[in-house]
């Protein structure tokens, strides 16, 4: 992966997410323990660790796809509680992408990239449309804006998605394993994407075991193990000498191929 | 009986078998590719022979087309269908105003065409909608009259065919909506709304439409205070819609449980929110989905207009019951129930294309719809 050298860390903006003793159970199993982060604006996270270390369903309790039963979390100040207003005002301002894509297949993909534009933040059609060909053209894709996603390939597809998000220009963009769900020679041009929007100083959180990717853009990188954070350091210091043994075991396991 | 044709393409010359070589060939390898195969066909072909010659002879050979009654009939040993000729306005449109028939006509007229219409046309769900709605909305206005020099006709007096028409289509469109929200609520996390749209389908589907006809035609008027009376046929339409609403919602539901989880889940990351997700997103997928099985429900609805008949409403099969009553035709029953069964056939057959076209022309729109 090219290395980009001129991202730099941003970590002196306003405070965007806030997690305070977090907990969630799935009926007797403890998913999150105790989880605290913050991320400030334009700040960078990488969240990395084994399957099944809960790390998926830490930031899906960020747009509350997952409730959280213990604990608070806070976007761009507002908390998040059962109350549908402030779910919804934080949705508005919290882009997603699924390992899936998910994107939306009785539509085209001009259609995916303008309906919560035009639905949500009530913007004209017109207006939506120019945004999304903007858009389409970051993400290197404009000439399939007619076409359905499943006339897409995955990476495609996922080019997609970040496009449909970004079209309701969030504060954060949240990744769950983007390109986990892709063929190898797709990986790139994802990842291409995603470091572009973290040289423009998007506030990003992702999930992903692209080792390559976190060194790329990473401010911080956070480990977690059986629905806890092990470890929070920067990329340098966290791939050069992780504290913890259960970090250097993952690291060994995930770089040794 | 072999013809020559020259192939412009390779300039072989090829013999071009005749159709009797032809079909000789296809019987072979399809009919009597094995002993047993052969011993089925040639079983088959007796059976059919046996019922498809008699039936020929009784509807075509021996029928009779012109008769002053069913005595007449009977000395050539075939079909009466001098009934349907001499009746065949009566069993169409019942005891409508003679002078007035041309109301119902148009009626059914105006419905072929919008079949049609729906199947041919490229409309987009609206406007189909609007084409549908304004449709009934004029059969209504035909049937009653009171305007334009059409004299006044009351609902007792709208038999026959367009009433079967109008309790369908009237029934199923109004019973689209219930069926959608009673889906909807079937799957609500809110337990009011989740046990309120399963009694209501659950004890509907649990009783016979007879049952729900008799409900709204004899008892509910009980419940009404003095003075105010609803036409029968209304009462028994609002019994329809309940009826076929539990139906289709059962339909949809069927459609919205293979909705995966990610497009509700990428919805709500765009903060849709409820309705809008469900109107933009869920909906417009799973009635595609369930569209084979909508038509099904829509098909069996038409088949059941006719036990109208037991709350004292004649459709076209009342009318034929009333018909057989006239002593010149007592015996024409055979005659009588075959032109109402031709009928059903038709409108039932055709539907059933339709539905099969409406599916092929979604799946090209769509390519991959079902993929991901």
């Amino acid at each position: 992966m090219a290395v980009q050298e001129n991202i730099q860390p941003q970590a002196e903006g306003r405070p965007m997410i806030e997690l305070r003793n977090v907990n969630k159970w799935y009926g007797d199993f403890h998913v999150l323990k105790d989880i605290n982060i913050g991320v400030r604006k334009g700040e960078r996270v990488v969240v990395c660790g084994p399957s099944g270390s809960g790390k998926s369903t830490m930031i899906r309790c960020i747009n509350r796809l997952e409730e959280h039963q213990k604990g608070q979390i806070f976007v761009d100040g507002i908390e998040l509680t059962s109350d549908v207003k402030h779910v919804e005002a934080i949705r508005r301002e919290v882009g997603m992408v699924f390992q899936q894509f998910n994107l939306f297949p009785h539509l085209t993909v001009l259609q995916n990239l303008t309906l919560a534009p035009i639905w949500v933040r009530r913007m004209p059609k017109k207006e939506a449309e120019e945004l999304a060909m903007q858009l389409l053209e970051r993400v290197k894709i404009p000439e399939q804006a007619n076409k359905y996603p499943g006339q897409l390939s995955g990476g495609q597809q996922q080019r997609v998605a970040i496009a449909r998000s970004l079209c309701m220009k969030p504060e954060v963009m949240l990744f769950d394993e983007p390109t986990s769900a892709l063929d190898p020679e797709m990986i790139k041009e994802v990842l291409d994407v995603m470091v572009g929007l973290a040289q423009e100083g998007m506030t990003m959180i992702c999930v992903t075991h692209e080792m390559g990717f976190a060194r790329t853009v990473a401010d911080s990188m956070i480990f977690m193990d059986r629905g806890q954070i092990v470890e929070v350091a920067p990329p340098k210091e966290f791939f050069a000498n992780p504290k913890s043994d259960r970090t250097k075991l993952f690291l060994s396991q995930i770089l040794s191929h | 009986m072999t013809d020559i044709t020259q192939d412009a393409s390779t300039g072989f010359i090829e013999p071009r078998r005749g159709v009797v070589e032809r079909a000789w060939e296809w019987a072979r390898a399809n009919l009597f590719n094995s002993v047993l195969n052969g011993i089925l066909t040639v079983i088959i072909a007796a059976l059919i022979a046996r019922i498809a010659i008699p039936l020929f002879n009784w509807a075509v050979v021996d029928a009779t087309f012109s008769a002053p009654n069913d005595a007449a009939c009977k000395a050539a040993g075939g079909a009466c269908w001098a009934f349907i000729a001499d009746w065949g306005k009566f069993l169409l449109f019942g005891r409508f105003p003679e002078d007035q028939r041309w109301r119902p006509t148009l009626v059914i007229l105006i419905f072929i065409a919008m079949m049609i219409a729906s199947s041919q046309a490229r409309l987009s769900g609206k406007a189909m909608l609007g084409v549908w709605a304004g449709g009934v909305a004029v059969w209504v206005a035909l049937m009653f009259g009171g305007f334009l020099g059409m004299p006044y006709v009351e609902t007792e007096l709208w038999n026959g065919v367009p009433l079967n028409l109008l309790l369908m289509v009237g029934g199923c469109g109004f019973a689209f909506p219930v069926a959608i929200l009673a889906a909807l609520g079937r799957r609500s996390r809110m337990p009011a709304i989740r046990w309120l749209s399963i009694a209501y389908i659950e004890l509907i589907r649990g009783v016979p439409l007879i049952t729900v006809l008799f409900m709204a035609t004899v008892m509910v008027p009980l419940f009404l205070p003095t003075g105010v009376t609803i036409a029968k046929l209304w009462r028994a339409e609002v019994a329809f819609t309940l009826f076929f609403g539990a139906y289709l919602a059962e339909a949809i539901r069927g459609g919205l449980q293979v909705i995966p989880r990610g497009q509700y889940e990428a919805a709500d990351a765009l903060g849709l929110g409820y309705w809008r997700k469900t109107w933009l997103i869920i909906l417009p997928q799973a009635l595609s989905i369930s569209i084979p099985s909508l038509v099904n429900t829509s098909i069996s609805a038409l088949k059941d207009t006719v036990l109208i008949t037991v709350v004292g409403i004649f459709d076209v099969l009342g009318d034929v019951n009333n018909a057989m009553n006239a002593p010149e035709w007592r015996s024409a029953y055979w005659e009588g129930y075959s032109f109402v069964a031709l009928l059903f056939f038709a409108a039932c057959f055709y539907m059933s294309r339709y539905s099969q076209r409406l599916e092929r022309s979604l799946s090209r729109a769509r390519p991959g719809a079902r993929r991901r």
